[in-house]
């Protein structure tokens, strides 16, 4: 996990602390929200820290109604917990909050995705028994994915992680296309947005295929192409992130330095 | 004077006792309370062939795997959490060092449901799950079935009931009892879903006080209590310490390679002797 990455030349922002305003920006209050750990947590911290106090925060570790001080290193930490308003097994929070359909939101990362949303956080190669990158897995990624009213998958853009074709489908987004989840028996929505450190990408209302709708401040359509394994569609109206605002990036800052990880260049 | 005396053993005598080789076995603890001071012994005794069941094989598992006593995996998120890869997982999964080791992968889940159902006495336990997932088609023990009650299909999972499961906890009475607190995971339903529990603690009382969201495991569900501060370490005990994040991102460093691993073995495994 990077927790700062390059600064623009002239901005005085890095792409880590737009791609997490962005992202919290995206969290709406009163929303139940299944966070998984690193960007989507620090995002949901975030967005609870400003527009969005009373936003339900469920993480896959048992805590409910989390309402963390700082930036948990992993899933299961004291702050959690210490913070919540109970803390539950995890059958109710899989077959009990999760299954039904009670998530608003679903927050995840992702090592690979594709036009379509799927997602990727098992292997990288050509077979699951020999991989050339062995990756952490599903852990509670899956059922999010298919059960969230709607998710949000955050991820950094280049062309490793944005891909033509999946080197496996660990978590479902819109499957091949229109239809994909209701075969499924999916009860979810699926991916309503990918937010990344260039722009945001939403599905097509008609092809539910991946397309570039806005820009982060001083990021061209080329830059996201370039970083875009597939041939990306640019929707007609194209919008520019506002730029963050004071409050924000000294939110995000304050949040980052309470990481027990030093941030890597 | 208690009832339960000869519930309380050495970790030592637990291990040697309970644990055997070949055995499955469920040593749980989301994050929290995970019985990294029974894994050790497991390793100092040197069994071996064990299948280990645990949803974030974290660095518990690494350790066992990496001592060569496991042959087989069953889990949901292989990683350090928050720091990246298990290098003595990938060493045994990919090279076969030291051992081959096999996996079988789940969703937290579907995991989670394999102990429900175990807990239950039921052959499996039905989710929502896996679907559109390519985990379908390498993971045994998941099977889609037809609902009898609606139009629809529903993945079944295959109950796991194993042999010996092991925690930890904050504290044991007097009778055996053992009250825990904090997150919990999936810990009630590996206990009720296996054939053995030893449960090892951080101090015993003379009578519980209720604690935030603390559940009870009667002692009639434990074989045996192992009274063992700081078994949790480097993971941690809510009330008693915090989890030790330094050490976590240390082990990635200290996992990398087999020649810095092997000293850390030598060195705070085998150099040390258990009670």
């Amino acid at each position: 996990m990077t927790l700062t990455g390059l600064t623009h030349p002239d901005m005085s922002w890095n792409s880590n602390e737009i791609m997490t305003i962005a992202a919290a920006r995206s969290l709406k209050n009163g929303m139940i929200c299944f966070v998984g750990i690193g960007i989507p947590s620090t995002a949901a911290i975030l967005a609870k820290s400003m527009h969005a106090p009373d936003i339900f925060l469920i993480y896959e570790s048992g805590t409910i109604d989390t309402n963390p001080k700082k930036l948990p290193l992993s899933i299961g930490d004291g702050e959690l917990a210490n913070n919540s308003l109970s803390v539950v097994g995890m059958p109710e929070i899989f077959n009990y909050w999760l299954q039904p359909g009670r998530v608003d939101i679903g927050f995840l990362g992702a090592a690979q995705i594709d036009k379509f949303g799927n997602i990727n956080t098992t292997f990288i190669g050509n077979h699951y028994r020999e991989p050339k990158v062995r990756l952490p897995g599903a852990g509670g990624a899956t059922e999010i994915a298919g059960a969230c009213k709607e998710v949000v998958i955050i991820l950094k853009h280049s062309e490793r992680a944005f891909v033509e074709k999946l080197d496996f489908i660990t978590s479902i987004g819109h499957g091949d296309g229109p239809q994909s989840r209701h075969r499924l028996g999916l009860i979810g929505n699926g991916p309503s947005a990918v937010i990344t450190d260039l722009g945001i990408l939403q599905p097509d209302p008609e092809t539910l295929e991946l397309t570039l709708v806005q820009l982060h401040p001083g990021i061209t359509v080329d830059q996201v192409k370039r970083n875009t394994g597939w041939k990306l569609k640019v929707a007609e109206k194209l919008t520019t992130t506002p730029n963050p605002k004071k409050i924000e990036l000294e939110n995000v800052r304050a949040l980052i330095a309470t990481s027990s990880l030093k941030p890597k260049e | 004077m208690s009832k339960n005396l000869s519930k309380f053993k050495s970790l030592k005598d637990a291990i040697s006792e309970y644990v055997s080789d070949g055995d499955m076995i469920a040593i749980e603890g989301f994050t929290h309370l995970i019985p990294f001071a029974a894994a050790h012994e497991i390793i100092r005794q040197g069994k071996t062939n064990l299948t280990a069941v645990r949803l974030t094989p974290d660095l518990v598992y690494d350790q066992l795997i990496g001592s060569g006593c496991v042959s087989k995996v069953i889990f949901s998120f292989v990683g350090n959490p928050g720091v990246g890869s298990l290098h003595r997982f990938k060493d045994a999964y990919l090279n076969d060092w030291p051992k081959p080791l096999e996996i079988e992968e789940h969703t937290h889940a579907g995991l989670t449901n394999r102990y429900i159902a175990g807990a239950s006495g039921l052959p499996f336990a039905i989710l929502r799950g896996y679907s559109g997932s390519d985990l379908i088609k390498e993971t045994k023990n998941i099977a889609f079935i037809n609902s009898p009650f609606s139009d629809e299909q529903i993945l079944a999972v295959a109950a796991i009931n194993p042999d010996i499961t092991i925690i930890h906890a904050q504290q044991a009475d007097m009778n055996g009892n053992v009250m825990l607190w904090g997150i919990v995971g999936s810990s009630k339903e590996a206990i009720f879903a296996a054939k053995k529990v030893i449960v090892t603690v951080e101090e015993i009382v003379d009578k519980f006080q209720p604690q935030f969201n603390s559940i009870i495991i009667p002692a009639v569900l434990i074989n045996c209590v192992v009274l063992q501060p700081n078994g949790a370490w480097p993971s941690y005990a809510s009330g008693y310490y915090e989890r030790d994040n330094d050490q976590y991102i240390k082990w990635d460093i200290i996992s990398k390679d087999r020649e810095s691993f092997q000293e850390w073995l030598q060195s705070e495994i085998f150099a040390k002797v258990s009670l």
